[in-house]
């Protein structure tokens, strides 16, 4: 669907020559929710903006639904525009348009019948949730109506992509959810590719299916978002993983527990994308005689399932517990006996 | 009552006078707003990072605005005696003084324009690139529209500048209540005339003010 090879973008400033992206290559299917994550200044927002030439880049090549992006004149990549829908972290909305002559603006670029366009704007109004609506301004709306303006807006003209430039970063939790519901919604309802870049993992988490981590215009590390999550390799990726399962001090909290629970046997149980074996914990109680004390974890939910560690305490009988953690080795959830060593 | 307090003033004088003023105002303000919207346009989109970025072609519109803004209206108009004469077949009436006061007025509004467009969301403009848009539809879709309250406000106090001009006009013969209260008023020793033209003339700004407030207000959607 996206194939991108060696893109590379300098801006060449006063001062010195800033590669704000820097050989990067990634291939993104098509139906596919790729989320790109990285610190500000990695160069996220650079790189997106390359995908519909908002930026020209220095070198490389992008193609996109088997066209040759880089290689279009001003005229084709109009059109090819078009086919590319976009969405902002500030919305981008015309103030001086309602609701519904916002959504319709494409549609009015892309040349079609005022018919076409009435019809076309109430069945994306409907779409993203806003009916009752369309006459509206922009400033009478909260940040994440704005932002369903901005998706209907981007997906006017029936595009095979959508990118999204931090289009949560603005707004508060909960309405954050409640635009990344909508992404997915339409993701699969239309089957449209989304690339979406965030600083945020929770994002990420919610919503991705493979996540790239960017640091200093490089793609430091690219693959399937439980993968990711499990096996973090980089520095920076490891800090991303801990902003959702909100780890950093688990070392400390190890020893005092250590400290604390001296019977029995502690253990780690990490789950990665399980959907079968989240009753782990009751189906041991139910099978083996121990007394099973949760002492700390995280755990949450991806889209392919739920991720992340418990530490519990199986008190009873060594033979028992050790029967038990046999079992638990049968499951897809893995264990780690003593956690401290 | 009124002939007590303004015994040499004529009422049908100064309907003429009146009308004539308003008629090179509102003349000159529909000629400034297009000339100084197409300066302002050209100084704005050859600008850095603008759509045509073109430093020659900034630099001569940036010339060109800031030369004529320069010089004072009066010698403006002495100035294009020749080119009026040319241009309107007469040095005198109200026509004579409409090609001075547009381009006296022109570059000023153009830096007011140029000042309203800037002031236009980046990110709007940028939006409008990604889905499509020639650089016409920017212009007249997002540009335009999202400046319009500033252009408005900006063509008033242009407006107003351009009553004072049309009075200073008077000097020229170009008619109207400037020139009626200097030939009529200060020249005869009726200085009632001259208040009675001053009080006309603030009336004309009020309402120029109050309908251009009026219409910025009503277009500011944000
Ligand atoms: N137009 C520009 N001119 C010069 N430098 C730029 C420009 N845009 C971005 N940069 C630089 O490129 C780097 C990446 O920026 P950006 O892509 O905005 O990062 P991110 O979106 O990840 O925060 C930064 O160092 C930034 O200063
Ligand atoms: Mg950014």
């Amino acid at each position: 669907m996206i194939s991108i090879k060696n893109l590379t973008k300098v801006f060449h400033t006063k001062d010195q020559d800033v590669r704000a992206v820097d050989e990067l290559n990634l291939s993104i299917g098509k139906g596919e929710i790729y989320g790109v994550i990285g610190y500000s200044g990695a160069g996220k927002s650079t790189f997106i903006r390359l995908l519909n030439r908002l930026e020209e880049p220095s070198s490389g090549e992008i193609e996109l639904n088997n066209q040759d992006l880089t290689g279009l004149k001003k005229n084709e990549l109009r059109l090819a525009r078009q086919e590319i829908g976009m969405i902002f972290q500030h919305f981008n909305l015309l103030w001086s348009r309602t609701v519904f002559d916002n959504i319709a603006f494409p549609l009015e670029i892309a040349g079609a019948s005022k018919k076409t366009r009435e019809e076309r704007v109430n069945e994306l109004i409907e779409l993203v949730g806003l009916s009752g609506r369309g006459n509206s301004y922009p400033s009478q709306l909260s940040g994440g109506q704005k932002q369903r303006v901005g998706i209907a807006r981007a997906l006017a003209n029936n595009p095979k992509v959508l990118l999204c430039d931090e289009a949560t970063s603005a707004l508060d939790p909960e309405t954050t959810d409640s635009i990344l519901d909508l992404l997915v919604d339409i993701n699969e309802k239309l089957g449209l590719t989304i690339v979406l870049i965030t600083h945020e993992m929770h994002v990420i988490r919610k919503i991705c299916h493979r996540v790239a981590v960017m640091e200093k215009g490089k793609v430091v590390e690219e693959g399937d978002v439980l993968d990711v999550f499990l096996h973090p390799k980089e520095k920076v990726t490891k800090r991303f993983v801990d902003q959702v399962m909100g780890d950093p001090d688990r070392e400390e909290s190890l020893h005092l527990i250590q400290e604390n629970y001296q019977s029995g046997e502690v253990i780690q149980l990490h789950f990665v994308g399980e959907n079968t074996n989240q009753a782990l914990i009751s189906d041991l109680s139910r099978k083996f005689n121990v007394d099973i004390n949760i002492l700390h974890g995280k755990i949450t939910q991806t889209q392919k399932g739920a991720y992340g560690t418990m530490l519990v305490q199986l008190v009873g009988d060594k033979l028992v517990v050790n029967q038990a953690i046999d079992y638990i080795r049968t499951t897809s959830v893995e264990v780690e006996v003593d956690p401290n060593a | 009552m009124l002939e007590e307090l303004f015994p040499n003033v004529k009422v049908e004088d100064m309907i003429e006078a009146t009308n004539e003023t308003l008629y090179m105002t509102s003349v000159s303000v529909a000629g400034t707003f297009i000339l100084g919207l197409l300066l302002g346009l050209l100084l704005y989109l050859s600008g850095p990072g603008g759509l045509w970025d073109n430093k020659l072609l900034n630099w001569v519109t940036a010339s060109v605005v800031n030369v004529f803004r320069a010089i004072p209206f009066i010698i403006l108009i002495l100035l294009l005696f020749p080119f009026t004469d040319f241009l309107m077949g007469t040095i005198r009436g109200p026509g004579a003084a409409l090609p001075a006061l547009i381009i006296g007025g022109a570059p000023f509004y153009a830096r007011l324009v140029e000042i309203a467009l800037k002031e236009v969301d980046k990110g709007v403009i940028e939006a409008a690139k990604a889905m499509g848009s020639k650089y016409r539809t920017i212009i007249f879709k997002v540009l335009l529209p999202e400046s319009m309250p500033a252009l408005i406000s900006g063509i008033t106090v242009t407006a107003i500048a351009l009553i004072s001009y049309t009075a200073v006009a008077g000097v020229i013969g170009a008619g109207g209540l400037g020139d009626f209260a200097y030939f009529y008023g200060f020249q005869r020793r009726d200085f009632d005339v001259v208040a009675f033209c001053t009080i006309l003339i603030v009336i004309i700004v009020f309402i120029f003010q109050f309908i251009g407030d009026f219409v910025s207000r009503k277009l500011d959607k944000r």
